[in-house]
């Protein structure tokens, strides 16, 4: 282990996203004197192909045996550089991240020197890191070919039916005591104007007469163990608790439509929901002999009124709502009251002429001056402002409806902690790159589809519904997945046997063995090892090593974040 | 150059998750902190805490996840108990414990993450440059890598819920004390051992360290014992005592 060692440092502009606060070509020139490094170059875009290529060529031009990327996040594109730190003949493992985007650029906009500073001491960390790496080998194990849906709304139905049509045993999980979710509630869908109720029936059946999907009515997750190949998921089924085996968890839990309590005279029967509407109109249950005008406000709650974000549907929704009264009761008034309009795309925007054709009126508000409601004897009043007259126009309704956001059930925030995967700010699940994964959770063997992960409407939610499960059969369908070589390791010399490393492992990964008579000594299985490295911190001879995160690799990172070590 | 350095370090599941959150949702904070990722905050060894502090840190930050949240199920609890350990240890050397802050941050509070380091680094800012003895911080580094603490750190969760093995279960209260005392004890004897590099009496060391003279007596006796320290001399009937070659890896290099 004499090898010189010789580290390559590429730097990302990130677009304008790192290089438009952190003076790139300065962090460049910096990471050139440091000790070990023999190449520093800059790249507009690391992860592009050209990048990448960047970082090949380098590792061969130079003699690299060391990588430093400087840029995004490892949560996203760690495995994107060592990949092409294996496709240049370089044992992954000796590739090392900064974060100068999440962690730098992005969070000190406004102080481009002391970013520039920071960036120069991050990189000058990752290069003390990176000169201390060693190779390491991946393991593999096995994945057992069945998979988890939790949620039998649309999306969690399509992926279950697209993974049992590519052979493997499905477990849907829901727990309504009926399968369809938010569609249950719908009367027609747009852009096609058929019933809600008969597409999704079809779904229904083809999900029940499938022989690799076992569907779980009234059930709940209760816990989860294990991890990507070896899930055991722990449900309870109407009261009795049940054990599943599965290589891979889909999350479809979908959403709920929020409750606008206290807002716009909302009573739920003269001021009601789009979703209410869609009820009364499945059931036919309105008068409209007694109905001359109906009015509908867009953004109820949504964009700061409760929650911050745009739920992107309701603007179609009322559209199609209002359409349909419209072709069926031409001589009621129909007015949307909106700020912004949604219907992007050719056949939503050739929607939304229809429903003008056919004699719905849109008035468009201010966002700081929103619609009011009030009753003047007995009557509903709605004021909307109208920008260019600068006054109140009253509207007299007999109905009005109120499109307001999906919003995130609340169990959700209890199955986030049962999978260890996160919530967006939006309370919404939380995926691990918006446009490289976007249905894949940052932990291996879990993804998502559907409106539990932010609002979307029924062509959106079957896409991911296919997309997850498309991404789910890669592990299922290979039988076997890599997992890190970052593991701990005894030393047997400094071993004394003491068992503590056993006490705190939470895997059973590592125990206490007699290797020789009145010789005890730890033994690591490594498979059973997911790297979490307490028994290191709480050995205490200190024998335990933490591959990829050891003493000396931390230790060296920490010093070098406060002593400057120039060549 | 900022006027404090701050040292974080994150578990990659939760709270460095977190810190990347606060980057996507353009959450600003000061820029003091060079953040480590780690696995999990229980890997964060009180060792690697206090050496950082040797080299310079004036504050170090340890994010993990909630408790409850770990992705290794129970690697945040004894995050804790460490750094507990880590804090008492900087006690004795008087840097003050706060200096070392830990918090548990999801991967959804991006926001709240930059509330905590900017919380955090207005404290140190207000602390200012850490001051401190060398030997002192050494010996508590010392302290740290010695089994006894190391075992205290790691059992004390189960002596306070299951019990030893009589199944005495201990009073937060008895375990405090408990932990004074030893931590105490095991500091005052690494001081002892770093000033033995180089010949010195108990008389000598026991005014240096502000210690009493039996006191001194006992840890170099114990120190004899465990094959640290021999006599160097007998100066006027009076022994003098060194240390053999100090080896502690990634310790003192």
């Amino acid at each position: 282990m004499t090898e010189e060692i010789r580290i390559g440092v590429f730097i990302c502009h990130c677009g304008i996203n790192i290089g438009g606060v952190v003076d790139v070509p300065a962090v460049v020139d910096y990471a050139s004197t440091l000790k070990h490094v023999v190449h520093a170059e800059r790249n507009l875009y690391t992860c592009s192909s050209e990048g990448l290529e960047a970082i090949k060529s380098a590792i061969k031009e130079h003699n690299l045996n060391r990588v430093v990327v400087a840029s995004c996040t490892p949560r996203t594109h760690e495995s994107l550089f060592r990949a092409t730190c294996k496709e240049a003949g370089l044992n992954p493992y000796l590739f090392e991240f900064v974060n100068i985007r999440d962690q730098c650029s992005w969070v000190h906009m406004h102080e481009p020197e002391s970013a520039t500073e920071k960036a120069k001491d991050l990189v000058r960390m990752g290069v003390a890191k990176a000169a201390r790496l060693e190779p390491l080998e991946e393991l593999t194990s096995d994945v057992i070919p069945t998979a988890v849906v939790i949620g039998a709304g649309i999306s969690g139905m399509t992926a279950a039916l697209s993974l049992a049509r590519s052979g493997f045993s499905v477990h849907l999980i829901e727990k309504e005591r009926e399968p369809g979710g938010l569609l249950r509630n719908l009367y027609k869908l747009y852009p096609t104007d058929e019933l809600a109720a008969e597409f999704l029936e079809q779904r229904i059946r083809a999900v029940n007469a499938h022989e690799r999907i076992t569907l779980h009515l009234s059930s709940t997750v209760k816990e989860v163990e294990g991890y990507v190949g070896k899930f055991k998921v722990i449900l309870d089924e109407a009261g009795v608790e049940q054990a599943i085996d599965a290589g891979v968890i889909i999350v479809a839990t979908g959403a709920k439509e929020f409750e606008p309590v206290g807002l716009y005279e909302y009573d739920g029967e003269k001021v009601i929901t789009q979703l209410q509407l869609e009820e009364k109109l499945k059931k036919s249950d309105l008068n409209w002999a007694a109905i001359k005008t109906v009015v509908m406000i867009q953004c109820v709650g949504a964009r700061g009124e409760v929650v911050g974000y745009c739920s992107k549907i309701c603007c179609m929704n009322a559209i199609k709502n209002a359409k349909l009264i419209k072709e069926t009761h031409p001589e009621v008034n129909v007015f949307i009251a909106h700020n912004e309009l949604q219907a992007y795309g050719e056949e939503y925007e050739l929607y939304y002429r229809a429903a003008k054709k056919a004699g719905v009126r849109f008035l468009r508000f201010p966002l700081e001056q929103r619609p009011k409601v009030r009753k003047s004897e007995g009557k509903l009043i709605v004021d909307v402002f109208h920008e260019r007259l600068n006054l109140d126009i009253p509207i007299e309704a007999d109905l009005v409806v109120l499109s307001v956001p999906l919003v995130q059930n609340p169990d959700a925030l209890h199955l986030s902690k049962l999978l260890k995967v996160p919530l967006g700010q939006d309370k919404f699940f939380f995926e691990a790159h918006v446009k490289l994964r976007p249905v894949d959770f940052a932990t291996d063997g879990i993804f998502l589809c559907g409106t539990a992960h932010g609002p979307k409407d029924i062509g959106e939610s079957i896409a991911q519904g296919y997309a997850a499960a498309s991404r789910a059969t890669i592990p299922l369908a290979k039988g076997y997945v890599r997992s890190e070589p970052i593991i701990s390791s005894v030393n047997e010399e400094l071993c004394v046997g003491c068992g503590i490393c056993e006490s705190v492992c939470p895997y059973g990964a590592i125990e206490v063995v007699e290797v020789d008579e009145d010789k005890k000594r730890a033994r690591v299985t490594s498979v059973k090892c997911k790297g979490c490295g307490t028994c290191g911190s709480s050995c205490v001879k200190r024998a335990i090593k933490m591959y990829h995160f050891s003493d000396d690799q931390l230790i060296a990172q920490e010093r070098a974040a406060v002593t400057t070590e120039v060549r | 150059m900022e006027a404090v350095k701050i040292i974080g370090f994150l578990c990659n599941w939760c709270c460095y998750a977190g810190a990347d959150l606060a980057g996507v949702s353009r959450f600003q904070y000061p820029p003091n902190i060079r953040i480590i990722r780690v696995m999990c905050s229980g890997r964060v060894d009180p060792v690697i805490i206090l050496d950082a502090f040797l080299y310079g840190a004036d504050g170090v930050f340890v994010g993990g996840c909630h408790p409850g949240d770990c992705h290794y199920l129970e690697g945040n609890y004894y995050a804790e108990k460490k750094i507990e350990m880590a804090q008492r240890l900087l006690k004795e050397a008087r840097v003050e414990p706060k200096r070392l802050h830990l918090e548990w941050v999801s991967a959804s509070e991006g926001e709240r993450f930059s509330k905590i380091m900017k919380e955090f680094s207005d404290e140190i800012k207000a602390l200012g440059p850490v001051t401190f003895e060398t030997e002192a911080l050494e010996a508590a580094c010392l302290a740290a890598a010695d089994y006894r603490l190391r075992i205290l750190a790691t059992k004390e969760r189960e002596l306070l819920e299951v019990g030893n093995k009589y199944g005495e279960v201990f009073t937060q209260h008895e375990m405090d004390r408990l932990l004074d005392d030893i931590v105490r004890e095991e500091y005052e004897e690494k001081r002892i051992l770093l000033k033995l590099k180089e010949p010195r009496s108990v008389k000598e060391i026991a005014s240096e360290l502000n210690l009493k003279p039996n006191i001194v007596l006992r840890h170099i006796m114990d120190l004899k014992r465990y094959e640290l320290v021999d006599i160097h001399e007998l100066r006027d009937y009076t022994p003098v005592y060194i240390a053999r070659k100090l080896d502690e890896e990634g310790i003192t290099e």
